[in-house]
């Protein structure tokens, strides 16, 4: 649903409105596979509190929450289950890798374990460290508040322009920039075929 | 209550058809391998007829990641890393047991020094392993007051290990022939305020759960393993303990420095989910009493074995003043050196949190082992599951399925 | 049949086809326990005759001793008869086995893959199987933002 509005303060005032309000209730769903699961546990508990961030209810039902902290390795037999929990989220969601076995699979280089699970599921915040420890976590879950500010939602069009849209577009693009497989990064693919078709 | 006991089906006849008894009536349910119950990766298919579990078909593998495989690739203290992310609520107790297979390989003899400490660690990482297995029971049934407490004193024994050797957990402390750094006085001071303060925490976290009217309704009589079919499925630890079966490998083949202490073996008889609660509570206690007794007796001397095993890194002291040491450094830092590892095939076992925790190690004479199994306690007592559960509704698989402390990556692997 | 003694251990070698009597004795001898199964790839072993070692580790609850069985078998098809008759426990372990190692059991009542996913192919911990795999573990479609 987008609003044909110019480019007036009103507008974007509401969006960094809706955009504070998302980011102070974060609603993590924990997809605990491994240790860091008990990392994140020790974060939401007592010591490390994540509730004061505004991620109060670790709600396990992906109808739920807007946040997926995806805490250890995953495995080839367990990513097709993550595939099908992201796609049962509700938009505007975002994803924290947390770990270093689920940002690029860690210590297990082996045949059974997803080598980072932005192959995958697009990602917003990687979290290194093997656990990380909570204060790693809970300063993710702050950058990723400051990254909700600045940008907003990535797919969702409710307060869309035809600037925002071309901004959007550049972040992006700019995220397939970095994949290092040039046989699937489009942009890469893009330029090749017009540098090809100019021949 | 009426509802676990009755065994009066729960929908009343005149509401089902005749054909009520053939499997089209029962209802499959996937407790997936993402619930929160499941303690991570597990996947138990139900067939339920009603409320009540008919059978329970448990599927794992979602945290395979090839351990064995990597423990034929990596060095033996390197494998050490590996072995904490087995069951990663007691690392401590996996790197003993890993390192205890590979001195039995080798033939190492360790320090008194060593023996009581890697004891200390155990017997924490034991405590450790319990509050946060009955934690999650209490938390699984309800009881979130319980499983924070637990979690709180968890945090007091990761500031212990993290002032130890620098990691909360995962830490890899033990090396073979000895472990990575000694004890400093700090440590002991934390060890000794951690005695003092926890047995009035525990003494409040019985105060909330053992005698509750809900929580004992929940959990007694739900998921009875009888003696035989204990010894018969495999079971160790808690699980077997609390099912009448007089086994603990700390008193029955006696390894590091367990025979100088007096403690006693925690079992119950009627094998049920309140037994084993009540089996790994008195455990935290008998811990606290290995603990108090190693920590007053704890010997001087060197930590690692001596420089003329060739296994253990010398002191940099010795490196630096003693050409045996500088000898030794170069021996074991250079790729293509290190010790000598006989060609030949060890089995050891400890009694870890969960139970017998054993690694098959097969030497080849080179750095890393050929073959490095580990036996994981929590593969055989989820093969246990259905049978525990057959009758029972589906508010008592939570209660069970956290009472057999199943931990997805020793299960895995 | 022979026994050797290695820091305080006995392991006794049976050949495959005695393995399921020889197993049912010492159940009956007071061995109630077996502690767990698995198996050795002697591929890349020096002096190896043959190639799959299963081993079987034993325990009595009664005395506290221990006993390891080796049984080897080779390639092509190598088969163990099960033990499942004698203790429930083997079930799950000889799947795993079988799993990864590609050892049939013989008498196995629901012999299928445990650890690895039931279309996966290959047996992994065997010597020839490379570690990182062969393609298998990033054979999934990418789910970008736009799918939402």
């Amino acid at each position: 649903m987008a609003l044909e509005l110019p480019e007036n303060v009103v507008v974007s005032r509401l969006d960094e409105l809706a955009s504070w309000c998302r980011k102070n209730s974060l609603w993590p769903m924990p997809f605990a596979t491994a240790c860091c699961g008990i990392e994140l546990m020790a974060t939401g508990a007592s010591k490390h509190d994540l509730a004061r961030f505004g991620a109060e209810v670790f709600r396990f039902s992906p109808r739920q929450c807007d946040l997926m902290i995806v805490a250890g390795r995953v495995t080839m037999k367990m990513l097709p289950v993550l595939q099908r929990i992201w796609l049962q989220m509700h938009e505007p969601k975002w994803c924290i890798s947390m770990g270093a076995c689920a940002s690029t699979g860690g210590v297990f280089d082996t045949y059974a374990v997803v080598q980072g699970i932005d192959r995958f599921i697009p990602v917003d915040m990687y979290v290194p460290g093997c656990p990380p420890r909570p204060e790693q976590l809970i300063q993710a879950i702050i950058d990723l508040q400051d990254k909700i500010q600045r940008e907003g939602t990535i797919s969702g069009r409710e307060f869309d322009t035809a600037e925002r849209q071309l901004r959007k577009r550049a972040l992006v693009e700019s995220a397939q920039l970095l994949t290092l497989d040039a046989a699937r990064n489009p942009v890469v693919q893009r330029e090749l075929a017009a540098a090809a078709h100019q021949h | 209550m009426a509802i676990a006991s009755d065994p009066r089906p729960l929908v009343s006849d005149a509401a089902r058809p005749d054909a009520a008894r053939s499997e089209d009536y029962l209802w499959t349910l996937n407790f997936g391998p993402q619930h929160p119950a499941t303690h991570t990766t597990l996947r138990l298919v139900l067939k339920l007829e009603g409320e009540r579990v008919v059978d329970a078909l448990p599927e794992m593998g979602y945290l395979h990641s090839g351990f064995e495989k990597i423990g034929e690739h990596l060095t033996f203290n390197q494998y050490v890393t590996v072995s904490d992310r087995m069951n990663y609520i007691s690392p401590m107790a996996n790197n003993v047991a890993w390192h205890h297979a590979v001195e039995k390989l080798l033939g190492i003899e360790l320090t008194p020094r060593c023996k009581y400490i890697r004891t200390i660690i155990a017997e924490l990482a034991r405590i450790s392993d319990h509050l946060l297995c009955n934690g999650a029971v209490g938390l699984d049934t309800g009881a979130f007051t319980f499983f924070l407490y637990g979690f709180y004193q968890r945090e007091v024994i990761y500031d212990i290990f993290e002032t130890l050797c620098g990691a909360r957990f995962t830490n890899s402390y033990t090396r073979v022939g000895g472990v990575s750094q000694d004890f400093t006085p700090l440590v002991i001071e934390k060890i000794n305020t951690f005695l003092r303060t926890f047995p009035k925490t525990l003494d409040d976290m019985e105060r909330l759960l053992t005698r509750n009217r809900i929580f004992v309704d929940r959990t007694k009589g739900v998921g009875v393993l009888s003696k035989a079919d204990a010894i018969n499925g495999g079971a160790s630890g808690p699980v077997a303990r609390a099912s009448g079966v007089t086994r603990d490998l700390r008193k029955d083949d006696p390894y590091l420095a367990y025979e100088d202490f007096d403690f006693q073996i925690c079992c119950a008889s009627s094998g049920d989910c309140y037994a084993r609660y009540l089996v790994r509570m008195q455990e935290m206690r008998e811990s606290l009493k290995i603990l108090r007794q190693a920590l007053d007796n704890l010997p001087g001397g060197p930590v690692n074995v001596g420089i003329d095993q060739r296994t253990a890194l010398p002191t940099k002291k010795q490196v630096y003043s003693t050409i045996e040491g500088t000898i030794s450094h170069f021996e074991l830092s250079m790729g293509n050196r290190g010790f000598e590892v006989p060609c030949e095939e060890a089995y050891a076992a400890t009694e870890a949190p969960n139970g017998e925790l054993g690694f098959y190690v097969v030497g080849d004479g080179g750095e890393s082992a050929y073959r490095a199994r580990c036996r994981p306690p929590a593969l055989l007592h989820f093969a246990l599951f259905p049978q525990l559960i057959r009758g029972h509704t589906l508010s008592d698989v939570v209660a069970v399925l956290g009472s057999l402390n199943i931990i997805a990556a020793e299960l895995d692997r | 049949m022979d026994t050797t003694t290695f820091r305080g251990q006995t392991r006794l070698v049976v050949p495959a086809q005695m393995s399921l009597e020889v197993l049912g004795f010492l159940r009956d001898r007071g061995f109630d326990l077996l502690v767990d199964v698995t198996c050795v790839d002697y591929l890349e072993y020096r002096g190896a005759k043959q190639r799959y070692g299963m081993v079987y580790l034993l325990a009595s609850t009664a005395t506290n001793q221990r006993l390891t069985v080796r049984v080897f078998v080779d390639d092509p098809e190598p088969t163990v008869a099960s033990v499942v008759p004698l203790w429930a426990s083997a079930n799950w372990l000889e799947r795993e086995v079988w799993d990864l190692f590609g050892i049939r059991f013989s008498g196995h009542p629901d012999l299928r893959r445990l650890v690895m996913p039931e279309e996966f192919t290959a047996h992994p911990l065997r010597k020839d199987y490379p570690m990182q795999g062969r393609g298998e573990r990033h054979n999934f479609p990418i789910l970008t933002r736009e799918d939402g």
